[in-house]
């Protein structure tokens, strides 16, 4: 492979991105307003201090216990007890109630500072004294949650349009035939283009990740690095899958038929706005052979419960094992112009 | 010879019924230094034949061999291609487009020679896809040079433009020729072909069917001259020479033009607007192929 060759070429392909102006600007405001909309939603003022499930069997007021009165704290009536019992362990209640029987008990987590202020709310209270039960696990917003899927999801689609559409487009003009009359390589035109876009969908991921960050604090237990290489890894494996796409079809329609049929199922079962986990077990199966459910799946875990990538050696083995195998594949089938 | 190619063939769908032989056992040679034509008309295989000269399409059967061997990696750095139409990446400038297929290639040509005899110099940094049909030809020609090639191929290269556009690139040509680069032409111009080649070649049905420099084709082929006349001046009477009407004018086809003109003066018919012209090469090509070039 001569570098000469690939630098110009991801040169190039890197200025046409830049100086597109508008494909840029979809690419680094659509994320942002997203995550920010979504922080609005879920993070916004006006929501209560804290938020306290209650398992009752009479509608929850002041009535079953003094405390229910209590301003500032949203009560809402929780029916499983075991499901509300793990929302105080991920912290996403500060508190629960369970008011059926004599006495009745309350759960909070030892590491939430909410949960202590309840704690010191409810044992000052009048009414019935409650026993105490504990949960700890880790505080967890949608929001958090959320994070990790969309700017995923914005991968996605810039790994495959930007890779599968982009090739197809100059394939059709004819300017792969031009380059295929020069002394660039095939090898060195595919890696040229996936290490341009890379370089663009990580410096747009980590810049859209640190500017929402400074004002939405996303939880982020695990290593930033291990994040980053977890990205890494994944958008190698997403602008592969698209590489696929592109090795060999001539038609932009079709090219973006194939790529809807790809990015769609992938947007709703990978897990980018909501967790596939209680859906039934074919489609957590056809999930799997999705690269974003792997890079999801890898961080989440870094961010929501600190996992290195010593523990995350199943889905970053999947992810490379797809990357690889999309490569040759690709690779071996591209053609540089319309048959 | 710098390019020969020997029993040359490309065959699409091969080995099933309805086989087209786009190229059908071509064999010719191109020498240093000279421009060698390749005429022919839609469909006659020249388009496949270039590009398997190119090293972009890979021939049924047959050889291509340059300098004396076969094409190999090093064949890409030694040719230019200047396609007959060619998108080039959005966004780029006249003058990182240059940059950019510069760094593909091992030497260059220096870019100011370039810029100056391609006359690119008062749009360098627009973008490409800015500049106008006889601009953006230059451009293509700059490309198919930066890499200082030996050979050069020009598919086509003044299809579209304005006639002076086109002559004006014909003076790049002849530039080019003058650095003794060689050169692979293909036009649908025959006078293009006539002023810029020193030998062409005519396909039609994917085989070579005449060959040499366009005069002595001329000479092989025709010994007449065309007399042109105005339509209406010949009237509906009978002539003892044939004539070919088309568009408003009569073409007689003589050898004896006295003779002819004395017939017509003897019949009262005007001379005011009577021309006399030898043969192009537009009429061989319509002797040979039965067609007309631009069709």
């Amino acid at each position: 492979m001569n570098v000469s060759r690939l630098a110009a070429m991801t040169w190039a392909r890197t200025l046409e991105f830049l100086r597109d102006r508008s494909s840029l600007a979809w690419n680094l405001f659509v994320p942002v307003i997203m995550v920010v909309g979504i922080g609005w939603v879920f993070s916004g003022p006006g929501r209560p201090l804290f938020t306290v499930g209650v398992v009752a069997e009479a509608p929850i007021d002041a009535s079953l216990h003094p405390f229910l009165a209590t301003k500032h704290v949203h009560f809402y009536k929780e029916d499983d007890l075991e499901g509300a019992t793990r929302k105080v362990q991920r912290h996403r209640i500060d508190m629960l109630l369970d008011l059926r029987g004599k006495p009745g008990r309350y759960w909070v987590n030892e590491d939430s500072p909410k949960g202590y202020m309840l704690e010191r709310l409810i044992t000052g209270s009048e009414g019935p004294k409650l026993e105490r039960q504990t949960a700890t696990g880790a505080d967890i917003r949608y929001v958090d949650w959320l994070v990790p899927g969309v700017l995923g999801m914005n991968m996605m689609f810039s790994c495959l349009l930007g890779i599968g559409y982009v090739i197809v487009r100059y394939r059709k003009s004819g300017y792969l035939k031009r380059l295929n009359a020069t002394p660039i390589t095939a090898l060195e035109f595919i890696v040229a283009q996936l290490i341009s876009r890379l370089a663009l969908i990580l410096l747009i991921t980590v810049a859209v990740f640190v500017g929402t960050n400074s004002f939405l604090h996303f939880r982020m237990e695990g290593s930033y690095v291990d994040l980053f290489i977890v990205t890494l890894i994944g958008a190698v494996s997403m602008l592969s899958m698209g590489l696929v796409i592109s090795a060999r079809v001539t038609s932009e329609e079709l090219a973006g038929g194939l790529l809807n049929l790809l990015s769609m199922p992938m947007m709703v079962l990978s897990g980018v706005f909501f967790s596939v986990d209680g859906a039934p077990r074919v489609v957590q199966k056809a999930a799997d052979l999705f690269p974003l459910t792997h890079l999801l799946n890898a961080a989440r875990a870094i961010m929501l419960d600190g996992a290195t990538l010593a523990d995350l050696a199943y889905p970053l083995s999947v992810l490379a094992g797809m990357a690889i195998v999309f490569l040759a594949l690709g690779a071996s089938v591209f053609r540089w112009r319309q048959s | 010879m710098i390019l020969e190619a020997v029993e040359l063939a490309k065959h699409f769908n091969p080995g099933r019924a309805g086989t087209v032989r786009a190229v059908d056992g071509v064999t010719f040679g191109v020498r240093e230094g000279q421009c060698f034509g390749l005429l022919g008309p839609n469909g006659a295989g020249k388009s496949t034949t270039i590009e398997m000269l190119e090293g972009i399409l890979e021939p049924t059967s047959g050889s291509i061999r340059y300098r004396g061997e076969p094409l190999d990696a090093r064949y890409r750095q030694r040719i230019g291609i200047q396609f007959q139409s060619t998108a080039l990446q959005d966004f780029l400038t006249v003058r990182e487009n240059l940059r950019f297929f510069g760094a593909l290639y091992e030497k260059n040509a220096p870019h100011d020679q370039l810029i100056e005899v391609c006359r690119l110099k008062d749009f360098l940094d627009r973008d490409a896809s800015k500049l106008s049909g006889g601009q953006r030809q230059r451009l293509l020609l700059a490309i198919a040079l930066v890499g200082d090639p030996e050979f050069i191929f020009l598919d086509e290269p003044t299809t579209g433009l304005d006639p002076q556009a086109r002559r004006n690139f014909w003076d790049l040509v002849e530039t080019i020729k003058k650095r003794g680069k060689t050169i692979l032409l293909t036009t649908h111009y025959m006078e293009e072909a006539y002023v810029l080649c020193d030998e062409i070649a005519i396909m039609d049905h994917g085989k070579i069917i005449a060959r040499g420099s366009p005069q002595s084709l001329l000479a092989e082929h025709f010994s007449d001259v065309v007399v042109e006349l105005p339509l209406d001046a010949l009237g509906d009477r009978t002539w003892p020479f044939e004539i070919i009407r088309s568009n408003g004018s009569a073409e007689i086809m003589t050898s004896d033009v006295n003779g002819v003109m004395r017939t017509l003066l003897d019949e009262g018919v005007s001379l005011a607007q009577l021309k006399v012209r030898p043969r192009t090469l537009e009429d061989l090509f319509l002797e040979l192929t039965g067609k007309e070039l631009r069709a």
